[in-house]
């Protein structure tokens, strides 16, 4: 098999994993679903360290190095953001005094 | 490192992100599957470090690098630590965005060095990359500010719209044609230009309630783009991670535009296409019932049955723990309370659902759009709290208005229905609501978290 196959294979197989892992989410998790799933793009940060590393000249190296702040912004904050949504889904104990103090909502 | 040990450790971290999707389906191991997540791009990060090079070209750049992650992970987790959860959504939208812009520089920088020995089907997934990338990062820039009210929420129609978006496409293919053709620098650069300025011009006209479908479709054309630029690197790891956010993004796109009653279609161009709206109404001052917190207490207290529903006001005025308290109060006096959740109320499929959560608000009582919507001929007070698109009966009377279609929660079908409004103006779609003149309407002005401290404190009197 050649690579430009095996690529196209790893690749058709992946949309129906995609497809098959998500068509049966409640809306309640639609919110921290999306986020979580944008987080996982900013895989695209090892991309951004491979062709910054690679840079042959100064333009290479400057778009290169851009890419890789934003692939961690989009990456580091996408984890953290969708974590705080998923923070607020804790097994909750019928607790009835401790829950009026606000904890998320402060800042 | 050794060849086949990077590739299997790459492996790994593909299966960590298909777990961590897999998590985030269902609420018990959400958490977890993110966290999975989180550990598999982190160990993939520090992994792309020692990853074989078949040249012997050093890491030069190296501490450039970490200086870059570093600044990146400086900027990134203050945002999304201090954030309030009002505004998630539009941080969701900037994200995404900047995960698009990294895509297409990853790819511009993969041109540059490709030359002129490139194959044709290399050139063809940076362009489509590029195209692709610029698109998500212009368009999830506009959502930002539509969301973030810096530009007007409403959809930006101009004159022949439809014509000037549909020659912008026209000339990304082609110039795409071009760099195809002669690989120059300068045509990689207007192709760039004009994907940009598409991208700014498709999401222009998408307003109110649809925005968050749009920022659901660029975040599956950010994981296509990623995906694109995996076959560009030869990077097994981003093909697999951006195909796999391209189809759960799809899903989820199809899954919230089926909430909305509508087609991606009509989400996307259906602004152009709906009649303007007779603007006759604004004009006329037409009498509406207005309540104090004590009358709406009194309601509650001598009904049997209450359904809330909460929208993005709630959120805005952080009321849900005192809502939570008043439906709190409800229950101890034998009344039946339960929360209707529109699948898109607020500003995000799920997000009524986040914030109830975070109030503690026990699971049981909230209660689908589907399942709900039976039970109001049943039900004595329905009490609105900030929501209005989503109850809108012109959803289901006045074709050609923008959210005409969308399933809404019937609440007219209640006994007594009460607004808590901050004041007459219309929704996040802009549009009048029949409903707020209807006999059986009470209103209540003002901050949703102060209405209802009123509220609890009149039924703590009673």
């Amino acid at each position: 098999m050649s690579n430009a196959m095996a690529l196209l294979s790893i690749f058709v197989l992946s949309i129906f994993i995609g497809f098959e892992v998500v068509s049966k989410v409640s809306t309640t998790l639609h919110t921290p679903l999306m986020s979580g799933a944008n987080a996982i793009h900013g895989i695209i940060l090892i991309g951004a360290i491979t062709v910054a590393d690679r840079a042959d000249n100064n333009l290479q190296l400057v778009l290169g190095i851009v890419a890789v702040v934003l692939a961690t912004v989009n990456m580091v904050g996408g984890f953290v953001v969708t974590d705080r949504m998923l923070e607020m889904f804790k097994a909750k104990p019928k607790r009835t005094e401790s829950a009026t103090q606000e904890s998320g909502g402060s800042k | 490192m050794n060849r086949n040990l990077y590739d299997v450790l790459g492996l790994c971290v593909a299966v960590c992100f298909i777990l961590a999707l897999k998590g985030l389906s269902s609420p018990k191991s959400a958490r977890r599957g993110n966290l999975i997540g989180a550990f598999g791009a982190t160990f993939a990060t520090v992994l792309v470090f020692f990853a074989p090079h078949e040249s012997t070209i050093s890491h030069h750049h190296t501490l450039l690098i970490l200086i870059a992650i570093i600044f990146g992970v400086a900027v990134g987790v203050p945002a999304a630590r201090r954030i309030q959860m009002t505004q998630m959504p539009q941080l969701v939208a900037l994200f995404n965005g900047v995960g698009g812009g990294a895509a297409a520089l990853v790819s511009i920088v993969e041109y540059l060095k490709l030359g002129s020995s490139a194959s044709t089907a290399d050139v063809v997934a940076t362009v489509f990359t590029v195209i692709v990338g610029c698109v998500s990062f212009a368009g999830s820039v506009i959502t930002f500010l539509k969301l973030q009210e810096i530009m007007t929420t409403r959809p930006v129609i101009f004159p022949g719209g439809r014509f000037v978006i549909a020659a912008t496409l026209a000339g990304v293919l082609l110039t795409a044609g071009w760099v195809i053709h002669s690989m120059g620098n300068t045509p990689l650069l207007v192709m760039a230009i004009l994907s940009l300025l598409f991208g700014m011009l498709f999401v222009l006209p998408v307003g109110g309630a649809d925005v968050p479908i749009v920022i659901s479709l660029l975040n599956a054309f950010t994981g296509l783009t990623v995906a694109a630029s995996g076959y560009v690197l030869q990077a097994t790891l981003l093909i697999v991670a951006g195909t796999l956010v391209g189809a759960s993004g799809t899903i989820l796109t199809r899954l919230m535009a089926t909430a909305m009653g509508r087609s991606l279609f009509g989400t996307l161009f259906g602004a152009f296409t709906a009649k303007p709206q007779a603007a006759s109404a604004a004009g006329e001052v037409r009498p509406v019932k207005s309540g104090s917190p004590e009358d709406v207490a009194i309601l509650l207290n001598y009904a049997q049955r209450v359904v809330i529903v909460p929208g993005f006001g709630l959120a805005v005025a952080q009321a849900q723990h005192t809502v939570r308290e008043m439906a709190d109060l409800l229950s101890a006096k034998g009344i039946d309370v339960a929360y209707g959740i529109h699948p898109v109320a607020g500003r995000m499929p799920g997000h009524m659902n986040v914030l109830l959560a975070e109030a503690n608000v026990p699971y049981e009582q909230l209660v689908e759009m589907d399942e709900v919507n039976p039970t109001f001929p049943q039900t004595d007070v329905v009490l609105v709290v900030g929501a209005n698109d989503v109850v809108n009966p012109a959803a289901r009377t006045t074709p050609g208005c923008p959210i005409f279609g969308m399933p809404i929660l019937d609440v007219s079908q209640a006994g007594n229905v009460i607004f808590m409004k901050r004041s007459m103006r219309p929704g996040f779609a802009g549009i009048e609501n029949e409903l707020l003149y209807d006999p059986k309407t009470t209103l209540l002005f003002g901050d949703a978290k102060d209405s209802l401290t009123k509220v609890v404190s009149a039924l703590k009197g009673l």
